[in-house]
């Protein structure tokens, strides 16, 4: 009994610490002084030695912090324990976080460096004006593949190549609804936001008409996948396929001309911010050519930044893969937020294409 | 009888329970009852019996049968060995220890072990066994469900292995009762209560697993967890996923019920 009596009393002692020493570490966080700011950001998405950086040339320090969703990334600044002074939401995140009313408008005399963004990137439709969003990054969807493991006549310069016969068993696909939908309705020439039960349930069919060929629907594991030659072809994003192709060099993406997604990562202030001078200070910093540039070739994604683009190597941006030029851009669509009734729609339709695969 | 614990003594555990067990299920009872706009409906409920929920359950509870049986076919002649070894409790031991690690971390080993250039693909290249994807298929993923479950089927066999008076066991044997015959008349209904507990801890997780149909089985593999998953984060319809966990939980009491209903034993 007395020995009972102590065990319990060294795990309450032990855990009272525990929660001593995290609620300080989350206070550190939360305080948000004039001194530091917190980010939040996609894993692997900023050149960590910028972050020094900027800490040495304002004396502000940052914590960094990673979120690996959209809507983890919301939740977490709905609930308001951490002061994150910057956040980094794509567009059809940015309009449901507008709609929350959970952002802080930009003030843009703050951020001068915002001249280096090229135009086509602003005044976009999820927020026109940008009154609360700068652009960070942009990309698309599309197929990375490995020539060597696949038939010649396979460019997946249309999406109908997915559904070649030869490719039994190989195709990967990424898990997400709006992703492999999206691919369903393009590949019938249909936009990827369509509204449309009949389009939707078209979609599905033609989709679950693919699932001989599918191997299967998983999330960042694509990556070490495609890397040591396991998978063949993978449905995924522009920038993941860069991460891919920098390992494995006989790795090609494709974009189908059928048209595909094409997405943008925007810096917003969110209503949890404590210090609203040093996220602008940040942004800005992050703007700068040099700065951006650096920071470009270590993330691999595509820039808004057009003044960072002249500093760069001609050989990346003028890689149409990546950097697709006006003409491609037109059969690209941004996802529009759909609304809570149709993204549930969606989300049984790719349910259904799920429980067909075996 | 009178009993001797004063009511005061309780009331932290009443408001635990009330806190942590009622509170939770009566919200998800509640959460199934609401659409997407907060209004009350009995929709979800509807929506359950379309065809692809019900296939959904149909596969969930094949596949946790399947995990279940698996498991027990590996657990109990484990379980049996390891009370016959002379440090049995150590032994016990280094089969527990694996349930230390982080479930995350056993599956990502899998995906490398499976592999198409892992050791398993290595080994059947010698016996000049063409390599083969191992990954994203049933076989892989009852394994690894298999492995995490094994040690968490193997304790409570063990524990009514462990108590089983040999005396009976020599005395079956002595009247004549063949090996085989003494185990299927004694030892096995001996320790079926172990057995139960034992499916009861490996049959309900795995009716909900979700992380390793993706992992390991690439989505091939569709539960109800990976739904419930889904509803919450990516449809972000809570009554939908409440609703099937308000079925899940269902399915549990019932299974409770199959398999714990001997109560008489515990008055002598």
């Amino acid at each position: 009994m007395k020995s009972l009596v102590q065990a319990t009393i060294a795990i309450v002692v032990a855990c009272a610490l525990l929660f001593f020493a995290a609620h300080q570490l989350e206070a550190g966080g939360a305080q948000g002084s004039k001194d530091t700011i917190t980010v939040y950001n996609w894993g692997e998405y900023i050149d960590p030695d910028l972050i020094a950086q900027f800490t040495e040339e304002t004396g502000i320090k940052v914590i960094y912090e990673t979120f690996d969703s959209n809507e983890a990334m919301m939740t977490k600044v709905q609930q308001g324990g951490s002061a994150y002074d910057i956040a980094v939401p794509s567009e059809y995140m940015v309009e449901m976080m507008k709609e929350e009313d959970l952002l802080i408008p930009l003030d843009h005399s703050k951020i001068p460096n915002m001249k280096n963004i090229d135009p086509y990137f602003l005044d976009l439709a999820f927020d026109p004006g940008n009154e609360y969003t700068i652009p960070y990054f942009w990309g698309t969807v599309g197929i990375v593949y490995n020539p060597t493991m696949v038939e010649d006549h396979l460019t997946f310069d249309t999406w109908e190549h997915l559904w070649d016969p030869s490719l039994k068993g190989k195709v990967f696909l990424v898990d997400g609804a709006r992703e492999v939908m999206g691919m369903g309705l393009n590949s019938l020439g249909e936009s990827l936001n369509a509204k449309d039960d009949e389009l939707l349930r078209q979609a599905t069919d033609k989709l679950i008409s693919l699932s001989p060929n599918i191997k299967a629907i998983i999330g960042d594991e694509i990556t070490p996948l495609m890397i040591n030659n396991e998978a063949t072809v993978a449905l995924t994003w522009s920038g993941q396929a860069a991460d891919m192709m920098w390992e494995n060099e006989d790795l090609d993406f494709a974009v189908p001309e059928e048209g595909s997604n094409l997405w943008f990562d925007s810096f917003v202030i969110p209503k949890t911010a404590a210090n609203i001078d040093g996220a602008h200070a940040f942004i800005n910093f992050m703007l700068d050519a040099e700065v951006s540039a650096q920071n470009n070739d270590y993330v691999g994604y595509s820039t808004p930044n057009a003044a960072a683009m002249e500093l760069m190597d001609p050989e990346v941006i003028e890689d149409e893969r990546f950097y697709p030029d006006e003409e491609l851009r037109e059969h690209l669509e941004v996802y529009e937020n759909l609304g809570l009734e149709w993204l549930g729609k969606y989300n049984e339709y790719f349910l259904e294409f799920k429980m067909s695969l075996r | 009888m009178t009993t001797k614990v004063s009511k005061g003594s309780l009331f932290p555990y009443v408001i635990w329970i009330a806190l942590f067990v009622i509170a939770p299920i009566l919200l998800v009872g509640y959460f199934s009852l609401l659409d997407l706009n907060g209004n009350f409906t009995l929709a979800n409920y509807v929506n359950f019996f379309k065809p692809a929920y019900l296939t959904m359950t149909l596969t969930s509870f094949w596949y946790a049968f399947l995990i279940t049986l698996f498991t027990l076919i590996v657990a109990y002649p484990t379980a049996y060995f390891l009370t016959k070894t002379k440090h049995k409790h150590l032994w016990l031991m280094f089969i527990i220890i694996p349930s230390w690690i982080n479930l995350l971390l056993k599956t990502y080993a899998f995906i490398g072990i499976f592999g198409l250039y892992g050791p398993i693909n290595a080994i059947a290249e010698v016996f000049g066994i063409e390599p083969t994807q191992i990954l994203f298929t049933d076989f892989s993923f009852i394994f690894v469900a298999v492995y995490i479950f094994i040690p968490f089927m193997i304790i409570p066999i063990f524990n009514a292995l462990d108590k089983l008076n040999p005396t009976l066991v020599y005395a079956a044997r002595d009247l004549g009762a063949s090996r085989f015959t003494t185990f299927r008349r004694v030892v096995f209904p001996l320790t079926i209560e172990g057995v139960k507990s034992g499916i009861q801890v490996t049959f309900i997780p795995a009716l909900s697993l979700f992380m390793i149909t993706r992992l390991i089985a690439g989505n091939q593999v569709i539960t109800l967890g990976t739904a419930i998953e889904q509803q919450f984060l990516v449809a972000q319809n809570w009554g939908m996923g409440s609703t099937i966990a308000v079925f899940l939980i269902i399915f549990m009491v019932i299974i409770m019920l199959l398999t714990g209903q001997k109560r008489k034993r515990g008055r002598v």
